[in-house]
């Protein structure tokens, strides 16, 4: 019994005195020189891998960040300017000044300003529906209301809206990461500037159609009547293929081109309300709510 | 005529024939007021149009012409003033440039040849027959729609040794080859000996399905005329009537995985649509601006074989018909296994239109999916030999490059898997869904 | 034109008539000539036991469904009745209920549901179920009544040890295999059936009618249940020829235990089997292999619910192998 015990521990431990010297040449020699700054810099980033920055992952964001020795053309979008900072100071860099950007769905197409004109059977699908048919109702760029965007986003930030059948982003989720943007195949989801509390001016609507035509399937349709681009004190506004833009680098939020829409299909967003004397001016009231886009 | 019906080997069903129309005669509708002819009725380039608005046309007069090599000339259908070259939506909905033409009178072309009489001479040779084919605009009209003249156009180092002639008509309900087939077989004789001369290939075959014995019976006995054409039977299956399970069934050669193509293992296939308007554009002068176009569907009042002009609105055809049912709930362009469903009866008859077909409420909706229980149905009737049931899950967790792997692009979307699946799961739109990513995919890896 | 709004959708526009249901049914319409069988040779008791079965599978799938996976209930498309059933041919006819209960828990709880339900669990689960109770209740799982034919009064049930058994334990104990057969039921009794053993597996010719009309309806093909008896019987055959004495003929194999229940029901279940032809062979020769090694070389007399469970481990490996050819493959 006592010489079984001796044995075992005897033997147990030279294997594993052998193993153990095994495994440190073999470290040794498989040993990868890494810089440690880019572990450091994985660190500080959101790790979600979305690929927003352009890059695949945050991994090799990382290696970018380390290799570049100038974070000018880097940015996260997720992680967003405190994200940087703490980058450039574990790298001993300037930060590049970066706006804040967010997901703009340019389509408020719900069902009681564009009316259905037929159903659609088949698999939810933003992609595959796009391909077989111009969509359910009579506008041919609006939104599908299928979700794909949904699908897409990495950070729960965009969801439809059952009453309008619109996705409607989230934007304290929303980090830009554009996937949204890519995975629409309409391409009605932008990115825009976030602007000062959050307050937005856009078009919603993507349609270059006629304004008849347009109007026609859409009550909230863009019809072209460049009443905007007029009122535009700041040449924001271009209206090209019967469709209006505002430029949002130029738009300085004044809102007038808001008040002179005929089918308000420029939207604003989270501005104060108006005043009572305002109020009586414009006839429309936009359809949004004011928390979400 | 050989003996023994043929057939491809792997995969298809065996769909209900419901060929309604089979026993109607092709007849004519009267002209539409208006016509939209669209300027992109086929694969390719869309055409230029070349003429203005206010513009007189005469029936077969050219009003587009091809953008390239790959497109094909469209011609008016009707006589009349152009009233203005506009945005109408097609069979997808999408907004797409024609030529919309006021139809004043029926006032022909001078040249082209409107008798019933056969031609049987050909005076052509090789090179002006495929120029005749291109000048008519004169595309596969068995639905693919790919510019004639092409694929009549041997590349350097291929050889064809067969050509062989699409009489299978494999989707349910459609009609409008098989009438032709009866009403104008020795037309169709000639116009395979055009193609064969064209192509400068001794023998031809035709391929039609068992389901269309009176168009075998007369196909064959005219056949003996002719050197080089036999007619072969096929067992009913679809999808018979595409390239590649027809060139299996009546030469058993497997055409290659796309990029290949018919000529890779040296034979053409045309359909017997194709045939007719190549006899007629050469024989007659005759532009393709008329198609055979079967209304269908088992709550039509009567359903017909239409021979209608290009632009013609479908909403006439239908009223042609007896009008449209009051329960309609779809309607299909093409076959119900590869047709489109349209939104409105408001588009053109375009080239590639071999039929309609009205489904009643009841027929269609869709059943709701279940799990899938591995029964394995969908790879026994696969006739690509793929697995769809591994393909749409790969598709449905969004793993395109495994889907690539599986070769999803290989698919033809003949939808025999979601026809045959009986958990109903929605097979080909997932495939498509992926055939379409991976496709995008390897084009960006090209670029 | 009417007010109905059209539909688009995706092609095909039609569908075949074919459906989980029918298929469900279909087995089950096949799985009928075995229980009566089983009802006329063991009475009263083959009713009892089905019936448990049956009744506790379906009511635990539904009971699971309601009330802890939250989902709707799928029980009307007829495959818990088949678990059921087969559950319950895979036992003796005198088990007791509460045991049958807790295998049928087993089946449908553990084997079935816990994955995901119909279509995504890997092991066919009657057989997870059946295995289960084997491992737990060795005695009541292996004393088989005798058929009542065979019976000397038709009351008291008296057990019998089935004929793999009897031939397992006389060649283990140095008998010849030619000594045996005098004391195992004639093949014409194997074939219909009076021979004590598992409610479903004893009629050989109940089962054959099953696979035919399963295989008229087109519910399987006939790679599976071919090659696993194929390759038992040659199997059998080969080590039959190499010594005659120590070894049973290939016929009393394919005909003893659940070789046939096995092939044609088991082995054949859409889920847990292969997707191509060629998968399928190997599958059931495989089946047919591990049978034969576990029968003639293991401890157990029987083995076909084993080499199955076995092999459905086996089946996504072999459907990631065994492709179907591709349309225009060139073959090297």
């Amino acid at each position: 019994m006592q010489s079984t015990l001796k044995y075992a521990i005897l033997s147990l431990s030279t294997i594993g005195t052998v193993s153990a010297i095994i495994l440190y040449f073999i470290a040794q020699k498989f040993k990868v020189i890494e810089d440690p700054r880019i572990d450091d810099v994985e660190q500080v980033l959101p790790l979600a891998n979305c690929g927003g920055c352009g890059y695949p992952g945050c991994r090799n964001f990382a290696e970018a960040c380390v290799n570049k020795h100038d974070l000018a053309c880097l940015y996260c979008p997720v992680g967003g300017p405190a994200t940087m900072q703490k980058i450039a100071k574990i790298l001993g860099l300037e930060a590049g000044e970066q706006i804040p950007m967010i997901a703009v769905v340019r389509c408020s197409g719900s069902p009681e300003n564009r009316p259905k004109t037929t159903i659609y059977d088949s698999v939810k699908n933003c992609l595959i529906a796009s391909s077989v048919y111009s969509g359910d109702t009579g506008c041919e760029y609006g939104c599908l209301g299928l979700g794909d965007c949904v699908a897409s986003c990495l950070f729960d930030a965009i969801h439809i809206n059952e009453k309008t059948s619109l996705p409607e982003v989230d934007q304290d989720k929303c980090t830009a990461c554009n996937a949204c943007v890519k995975a629409c195949p309409k391409k009605i989801i932008e990115l825009r500037k976030k602007g000062p509390k959050d307050r937005r001016v856009f078009v919603s609507c993507i349609n270059k159609e006629k304004g008849a035509i347009a109007r026609k399937s859409c009550k909230v349709a863009c019809i072209a009547c460049m009443k905007c681009q007029k009122e535009c004190p700041f040449d924001a506004i271009t209206v090209e293929n019967f469709l209006a833009y505002i430029d949002f680098e130029k738009c300085k939020l004044c809102r007038k081109c808001v008040a002179v829409c005929p089918t308000s299909a420029i939207l604003e967003t989270n501005f104060p309300p108006k005043k009572d004397s305002e109020l009586n001016k414009e006839p429309i009231v936009t359809q949004e709510n004011n928390t979400n886009v | 005529m050989s003996k023994g019906l043929k057939t491809f080997p792997v995969g298809g069903v065996h769909s209900c024939d419901n060929k309604l129309s089979a026993s109607k005669q092709i007849e004519s509708v009267a002209l539409p007021t208006i016509v939209s002819i669209p300027l992109s009725q086929h694969i390719g380039a869309p055409a230029m149009p070349i003429v203005k608005p206010l513009d007189k046309v005469k029936v077969g007069q050219l009003i587009a012409k091809a953008s390239g090599f790959v497109s094909a000339n469209i011609h008016s259908s009707v006589s009349g003033t152009v009233k203005k070259i506009d945005d109408v939506p097609d069979s997808c909905g999408y907004k797409r440039p024609a030529v919309i033409i006021d139809v004043e009178g029926d006032i022909w072309e001078e040249n082209i040849d409107r008798t019933d009489s056969l031609l049987k001479e050909i005076i052509f040779d090789q090179k002006s027959i495929i120029e005749k084919i291109q000048a008519a605009g004169i595309v596969g009209l068995g639905g693919a729609t790919f510019p004639t003249h092409v694929k009549l156009s041997v590349p350097k180092g291929k050889t064809c040794e067969y050509l062989l002639i699409n009489g299978v008509e494999c989707e349910p309900y459609l009609t409008s080859d098989h009438r032709l087939m009866l009403e104008k077989t020795e037309e169709i004789f000639v116009g395979i000996i055009i193609v064969m001369k064209a192509l400068g290939v001794p023998k031809a075959i035709i391929g039609i399905e068992n389901n269309k014995k009176d168009a075998i019976d007369k196909m064959s006995a005219i056949s003996n005329n002719y050197k080089g054409i036999s007619v072969q039977a096929l067992k009913v299956q679809y999808p018979q009537g595409g390239e590649k399970q027809l060139a299996k069934a009546l030469i058993n050669r497997e055409i290659p995985a796309p990029p290949g193509l018919p000529i890779d293992v040296g034979c053409v296939i045309q359909n017997v649509g194709t045939i007719y308007a190549i006899y007629e554009a050469v024989q007659k002068n005759k532009p393709l601006i008329e198609r055979v176009v079967t209304i269908t569907g088992k709550s039509i009042k009567k359903p017909s074989n239409f021979l209608a002009r290009i632009g013609t609105p479908i909403s006439i055809l239908i009223q042609a018909t007896g009008g449209l049912p009051e329960d309609t709930g779809k309607i299909i362009s093409g076959g119900p296994m590869m047709g489109k469903a349209i939104n409105t009866t408001d588009i053109p008859v375009s080239k590639g239109t071999s039929g309609i077909l009205v489904l009643p409420e009841e027929l269609s909706n869709r059943k709701n999916a279940n799990n899938c229980i591995l029964c394995a149905k969908c790879v026994s009737v696969c006739p690509l030999g793929l697995e769809p049931y591994l393909l749409s899950k790969l598709s449905l967790k969004s793993l395109f490059d495994k889907a690539e792997n599986e070769q999803v692009v290989n698919c033809i979307e003949c939808g025999c898997c979601s026809y045959n699946c009986p958990a109903k799961i929605p097979l080909l739109d997932f495939i498509r869904l992926a055939k379409t990513t991976v496709m995008k995919n390897i084009r960006n890896r090209v670029k | 034109m009417n007010n109905n709004l059209l539909k688009v959708s995706l092609s095909p526009h039609i569908s075949g008539k074919g459906s989980v249901k029918s298929i469900m049914y279909g087995v089950i319409i096949a799985l009928m000539p075995a229980f009566i069988a089983g009802l006329y040779f063991f009475g009263i008791g083959a009713l009892r036991v089905t019936l448990t079965a049956v009744v506790a599978c379906v009511l635990f799938e539904y009971v699971i469904q309601k009330y802890l996976l939250k989902v709707e209930s799928t029980i009307s498309d007829g495959s818990a009745i088949i678990t059921g059933l087969l559950l319950a041919y895979n036992v003796p006819s005198n088990l007791p209920p509460n045991i049958i209960i807790l295998g049928s828990l087993v089946a449908i709880g553990i084997a079935k549901m816990s994955f995901g339900g119909l279509g995504n669990n890997p092991f066919n689960p009657a057989l997870v179920g059946r295995v289960f109770l084997l491992i737990s209740f060795p005695v009541d799982m292996t004393s088989w009544p005798k058929p009542i034919l065979t019976r000397a009064s038709a009351i008291d049930a008296v057990t019998a040890a089935t004929p793999l058994a009897i031939v397992k334990e006389g060649l283990a104990g140095g008998t010849p295999y030619s000594k045996l057969l005098t004391q195992i039921p004639s093949y014409w009794d194997l074939f219909i059936g009076n021979v004590g053993g598992c409610i479903g597996e004893v009629s050989a010719l109940a089962l054959i009618i099953g696979l035919f009309y399963m295989l008229y309806k087109k519910i399987i093909t006939w790679h599976i249940p071919v090659s696993m008896t194929g390759s038992i019987f040659i199997f059998t055959g080969i080590m039959c020829l190499i010594n005659p004495q120590s070894n049973a003929d290939p016929f009393f194999h394919i005909l003893t235990g659940g070789v046939l229940l096995g092939a044609i029901f088991m082995a054949t279940d859409m889920v847990t089997s292969p997707m191509t032809p060629k998968g399928m062979l190997i599958f059931g020769s495989a089946i047919g292999i591990l049978t034969v090694i576990i029968r003639v070389f293991g401890a157990y007399p029987e083995g076909v619910s084993f080499s199955i469970l076995i092999m459905n481990a086996f089946v996504p490996l072999i459907n990631k192998f065994c492709k179907p050819k591709r349309f225009g493959e060139i073959i090297k």
